[in-house]
């Protein structure tokens, strides 16, 4: 499927001397969630007001269906938003918040009433249709302002921040919902959040996004399991880092000399030459936590020795701090017979921990002025909302 | 805990020293004496005089047609003034905010005697036109300044919202701007109507012969004329201009829709 929908050329935008925008390149497909994944202020939301046609780009272009967009005024183009605040009129109901557009568009008013109907059922509002719009709840609010930018028929919905004003439970439910109406209008979403677990579950791509660079494009799968960049691995779930050097390479694999560890393997895909430095990822969830010595003879596995540190308990899972040298690593284990057999593992035991030598990930080392918009993992008790608690889904390599 | 009895003591006695002067005005105009002074029992007579002089007819209806002109000039000039001041922030911003609200400060002998010198040097015949030019003057002040309170508080969001339905500039301003500034905009020419209404230092300085307000009325027959008939007089403009204020105040007081937000 390679039928470009919305293409960003080249688009660069600065806000006085801070660039917001610095020459973004994305092809997004038609009929497909597209998500603009970053920390606040990366200029994800610069770019899509500029899609809107809020902002005039600096320098670049905006293609829409084969058509340059760049220099039309917001309501020449087919593409309506939903605002992070909803904005909606506050001196119209909700009816007449929906029907605003089709109004605009002087259309007959029995098409306006048909139309209206058909999006007050597509997102269950009906019943709500003469309130004023400060009657109804935070969820209301939402679907009215996806039901009012949907009755155009855009060819692309933009989406800022959506859920970011509803709590965690009504986030979730939204989440769905959203992933539902976009499954029965078909139309293609671009969709704003700094929220990683919103983006992985509805997009079908995420661009990844730091200081107005595109770090990374793919599929969420592609993003979690294969980083490109250190800032990638670090902003979507949990990962460990390691400094080290190589020691000697051969073929796809090298040995890998890590302070406090026994020479580590390693994919090679960068294919570092003995004596070159590499930064290493590693997610918390390709690590096996054993009481006992692992089997030897395990081919491409390796075995580090550790004292754990800190134990929480997170219902589906446990994420354990293991000391290792310098490093404090964390760990998740899935709980599968918990209560029956697993012999628990506790505050300062010593254990073995396990990976195969294709869950590490070299990267290049993230820049200091990146690490505070990561706001690195350095204890335990960040399982707050938005991320998959516990392990993410295991994907085959 | 005892409750004390000194907040609505001295409430009562607030509402009784602003309000005892104006009950005598009410009292004298429904007794049926022809020079004031005791009770001689009920009557609508004095309202009914007022109504047939020629003279107070003649004043009232310059009056009212001063008041809804400036009132309608001011709404839409105050607005514009709100916006220009609201839109285009510059180093200059405090100096032409001053500049906006000196008016409401300035005293008004001040305002009415430099305004004499002006339409003076320019040799305009004093009148009627005067008198509107002066009370627009003021009156505009008290528009822009509502408006642009109003405005501070207002969610552009919602005029992008309307641009990315569909709306061109014009029809953004018209269907989602105006709706919900209305409440400001009137708000501010309610207290500009009665500004007007009973403005008398500003009027008393730039009126002619030919054009007197009731407020100069009132105050040129206060010698000679009947004390009852103006009572009534009085009491007609205090309703008017107490209706208008409650009115103003309801408006006002309102929240504008366009500030809410979500969460």
């Amino acid at each position: 499927m390679t039928d470009t929908l919305l293409r960003f050329a080249g688009v660069s935008h600065s806000f006085g001397s801070v660039l917001a925008v610095d020459e973004v390149s994305l092809a997004i497909r038609r009929g497909e969630v597209f998500s603009l994944l970053g920390p606040s202020g990366c200029g994800k939301t610069t770019l899509l007001r500029i899609c809107a046609g809020f902002q005039r780009p600096d320098r670049g272009r905006i293609i829409l269906d084969g058509a340059d967009l760049t220099d039309l005024p917001p309501e020449k183009r087919q593409v309506n938003t939903v605002f992070q605040n909803y904005a909606l009129f506050p001196h119209l109901n909700v009816f007449d918040n929906i029907a605003f557009g089709l109004r605009i568009a002087r259309r007959p008013e029995a098409e306006v009433r048909r139309e209206v109907g058909r999006m007050l059922e597509l997102t269950d509002m009906g019943e709500h249709a003469g309130k004023r719009v400060e009657a109804i709840s935070g969820g209301q609010k939402q679907r009215v302002a996806i039901a009012r930018a949907l009755i155009n028929r855009p060819l692309v919905l933009l989406l800022d921040e959506p859920l970011a004003a509803l709590d965690l439970k009504l986030r979730q439910r939204m989440l769905v919902e959203l992933d539902s109406i976009h499954d029965e209008v078909g139309i293609t979403f671009l969709y704003v959040t700094h929220d990683q677990g919103e983006a992985m579950s509805i997009s079908d791509t995420i661009a990844v996004m730091n200081r107005g660079r595109v770090e990374q494009i793919g599929s969420p799968a592609e993003i979690y399991e294969a980083p490109q960049s250190s800032f990638v691995a670090a902003f979507i779930g949990d990962t460990n880092f390691f400094d080290g050097a190589v020691r000697e390479a051969d073929g796809d694999y090298c040995r890998v000399a890590i302070e406090g560890f026994a020479d580590v393997l390693l994919f090679n895909d960068k294919k570092v030459r003995p004596g070159g430095a590499v930064h290493l990822s590693l997610r918390p969830e390709k690590l096996l936590i054993l009481q006992e010595p692992p089997p030897a003879g395990e081919e491409r596995r390796n075995t580090v020795r550790g004292i754990v540190e800190e134990v929480v308990y997170l219902g589906a899972a446990t994420k354990y701090w293991v000391r290792v040298g310098e490093y404090r690593l964390a760990v998740y284990r899935q709980h599968r017979r918990f209560l029956l057999d697993e012999k628990p593992i506790k505050w300062g035991d010593s254990v073995w921990l396990n990976w195969h030598a294709d869950d590490g990930y070299m990267l290049e080392r993230y820049s200091e002025a990146d690490e505070e918009l990561l706001s690195l993992p350095d204890t335990g008790f960040e399982a707050e909302a938005g991320s998959p608690p516990g392990p993410a889904p295991e994907e085959g390599k | 805990m005892k409750r004390s009895w000194l907040p609505p003591l001295s409430l009562i006695f607030c509402l009784a020293f602003l309000y005892l002067p104006l009950a005598e005005i009410f009292v004298g105009s429904v007794n049926n004496s022809r020079f004031g002074g005791p009770w001689r029992g009920f009557t609508w007579d004095h309202y009914r005089r007022v109504f047939g002089d020629r003279e107070i007819l003649s004043c009232l209806e310059n009056t009212l047609a001063i008041a809804v002109a400036a009132t309608a000039i001011s709404m839409t000039l105050g607005t514009l003034a709100a916006f220009a001041l609201h839109r285009h922030r510059g180093r200059l911003q405090f100096l032409h905010h001053a500049l906006i609200y000196t008016p409401l400060v300035v005293p008004e002998i001040l305002m009415g005697m430099s305004l004499l010198l002006f339409f003076a040097s320019l040799g305009a015949e004093l009148g009627f036109w005067t008198i509107l030019a002066g009370h627009i003057t003021f009156c505009l002040s008290y528009v822009a300044m509502t408006v642009l309170s109003r405005l501070q508080d207002f969610d552009f969001t919602l005029v992008d919202a309307a641009r990315d339905l569909g709306a061109g500039n014009w029809q953004a301003i018209r269907k989602i701007l105006l709706p919900l500034l209305m409440p400001g905009i009137l708000a501010g020419g309610l207290l500009a109507f009665t500004l007007s209404l009973d403005d008398f230092v500003v009027t008393f300085f730039i009126s002619g012969p030919a054009s007197k307000t009731l407020p100069i009325y009132i105050f040129s027959s206060i010698k000679h004329g009947s004390p009852t008939k103006l009572n009534a007089l009085s009491a007609l403009l205090l309703i008017v201009t107490f209706l208008a204020v409650v009115l103003g105040r309801r408006l006002g007081g309102r929240r504008s829709a366009g500030e809410s937000r979500p969460g």
